[in-house]
């Protein structure tokens, strides 16, 4: 018999589709801010493997000579993408449901589980609640990576005013590689979402946009008498 | 509800409830996606702001910076300083960037140059240079940074700006709110608010790695503001003033935030 499960809360939805387009904007309008000092790859014994970014990278995304365009936008998605990830943190912690989202004792023994389970190497995966261990830890980084984009940000935004904050982050010049490099991790992050989201399938998304998920469960005794052995979040013992 | 005569009310089938909470949660959705997209299409196609003082921004977004300005303004203080480094971290090679109000000005002549300094109902004061190497010497070694995102440690040497308004009694000027400055060509002009002029780093610089300033650093004298991009560290001052609404600014009209503070 199929059941309505509650999942994710509204302010859960909320945060997670409005940050999605104001990221986006804010990688858009930090290309426009890199472009002008373009200074990052990766080399190897002075070899260049990768060099952020290529010509046809920046023409194909018209990104040249738009510094101040980008410094416009920058400036002004800075302040959504702080109040949202403000309100999904102050919230989660209010509400409790930090305790489904951060790793515990168990999540990094069981997110190599996860993982086997994903790649088709292991069977059955370990039991979970509303996040399983691998989700639990990529969850919280990714938090933890807006967090530390806000503070880098700050860090080369205002290195006089907030120069304590600028030394934090290992100075101007670090602050500006780590700002960087978190960019590039969404960006990862990003791809591999999107590749488990359409592996998870449509029950699992619509959960992120309706909230609720439906379970097959199977009712004992009578038949119209609604017991069920699904586990519910309450009762599941796992701390 | 006016029409509901019986209160028949059958509960809905699981089925149904599915449906019916995927249609509005959807339905939300996609409005609300329709909604930021129409925004987002109405932010990139609003028009330019009116040119004045500030120019080249869409006219949203000069808002967004001028408001970004007030809020981030509440964090200045004269009690935060640049952090400095020893002399042998400063770069040798000192980059040029940019030679707008120098390469454009064939008629400068460095021998006659003399620092105009206008005064509201009063007559200009004009400062050689001589006198300006005259009055206390500071030297500051410190990351300058472009607005494009590099940055070098360099090493400037020349007057507190707050010294020398002090030395030639200017202290009614600098209570305005604004100094202007422009190069004797007039072709790229700065304006700062009174407490970046007054920050004590902010020097009228004449050296630059102990020796005078060389023509395409901005000799004879430049502006060094740390607490500012260095599209703020004007280049060859011709023309000091003060005012109490913003003076024109060479990037600001080019799109630019106007602040540019660090």
């Amino acid at each position: 018999m199929k059941t309505i499960k509650e999942k994710h809360s509204f302010l859960m939805r909320w945060t997670h589709w409005v940050n999605f387009p104001v990221l986006a904007v804010m990688i858009w309008s930090g290309l426009f801010i890199y472009w002008a000092n373009d200074a990052y790859g990766v080399s190897i014994f002075g070899f260049t493997l990768i060099k952020f970014f290529p010509e046809w990278f920046y023409n194909y995304f018209h990104i040249p000579q738009r510094l101040a365009e980008g410094m416009a936008f920058h400036f002004l998605f800075m302040w959504f993408f702080f109040i949202n990830g403000l309100l999904y943190i102050l919230y989660t912690i209010f509400s409790g449901a930090w305790r489904e989202l951060l790793p515990n004792k168990h999540s990094f023994k069981e997110a190599w589980l996860v993982l086997l389970h994903d790649l088709h190497i292991r069977k059955t995966a370990p039991p979970q609640k509303k996040y399983n261990a691998a989700q639990r830890i990529a969850y919280t980084f990714i938090i933890v990576m807006g967090f530390g984009s806000v503070v880098t940000g700050l860090a080369i935004y205002k290195p006089v005013q907030f120069y304590w904050i600028t030394w934090l982050c290992g100075g101007y010049d670090f602050a500006r590689i780590l700002h960087f490099a978190l960019t590039i991790g969404y960006v990862i992050f990003f791809m591999i979402h999107i590749v488990q989201v359409v592996l998870a399938g449509w029950n699992n998304f619509r959960a992120v946009v309706a909230g609720f998920e439906v379970v097959e469960e199977k009712p004992i005794l009578e038949p119209d008498q609604v017991i069920t052995i699904a586990k519910t979040d309450e009762e599941d013992g796992n701390k | 509800m006016e029409t509901n005569k019986e209160k028949v009310k059958v509960p809905l089938t699981v089925e149904q409830k599915i449906r019916r909470r995927s249609f509005i949660s959807f339905g939300a959705f996609f409005a609300l996606g329709g909604t930021a997209v129409a925004g987002w299409k109405w932010l990139l196609d609003a028009p330019e702001e009116t040119p004045g003082i500030t120019a080249g921004a869409r006219a949203p977004l000069r808002r967004a910076l001028n408001k970004t300005e007030l809020f981030f303004r509440n964090f200045f203080s004269n009690n935060h300083l640049v952090k400095t480094y020893p002399k042998e971290r400063a770069a040798k090679t000192v980059r040029v960037n940019s030679l707008i109000g120098i390469e454009d000005d064939e008629n400068f002549d460095m021998a006659n140059w003399k620092l105009i300094v206008k005064r509201n109902n009063q007559k200009n004061l004009l400062i050689g240079i001589e006198e300006i190497k005259a009055l206390p010497k500071t030297e500051i070694i410190y990351d300058f940074k472009c607005v494009e995102g590099w940055d070098q440690i360099q090493h400037w040497g020349g007057v507190k700006i707050s010294d020398f308004l002090t030395h030639y009694q200017l202290q009614d000027q600098s209570k305005m709110q604004y100094m202007g400055l422009e190069t004797p060509n007039g072709a790229y002009y700065v304006g700062l608010e009174k407490d970046s002029v007054l920050h004590p780093q902010t020097l009228l610089a004449y050296e630059m790695n102990g020796k005078p300033i060389s023509l395409e650093h901005g000799a004879p004298l430049r502006l060094i503001v740390p607490v500012k991009y260095g599209i703020k560290n004007l280049k060859r001052i011709g023309i000091m003033n003060f005012s109490n609404s913003r003076p024109k600014d060479y990037w600001a009209e080019q799109g630019y935030d106007y602040y540019s503070g660090l």
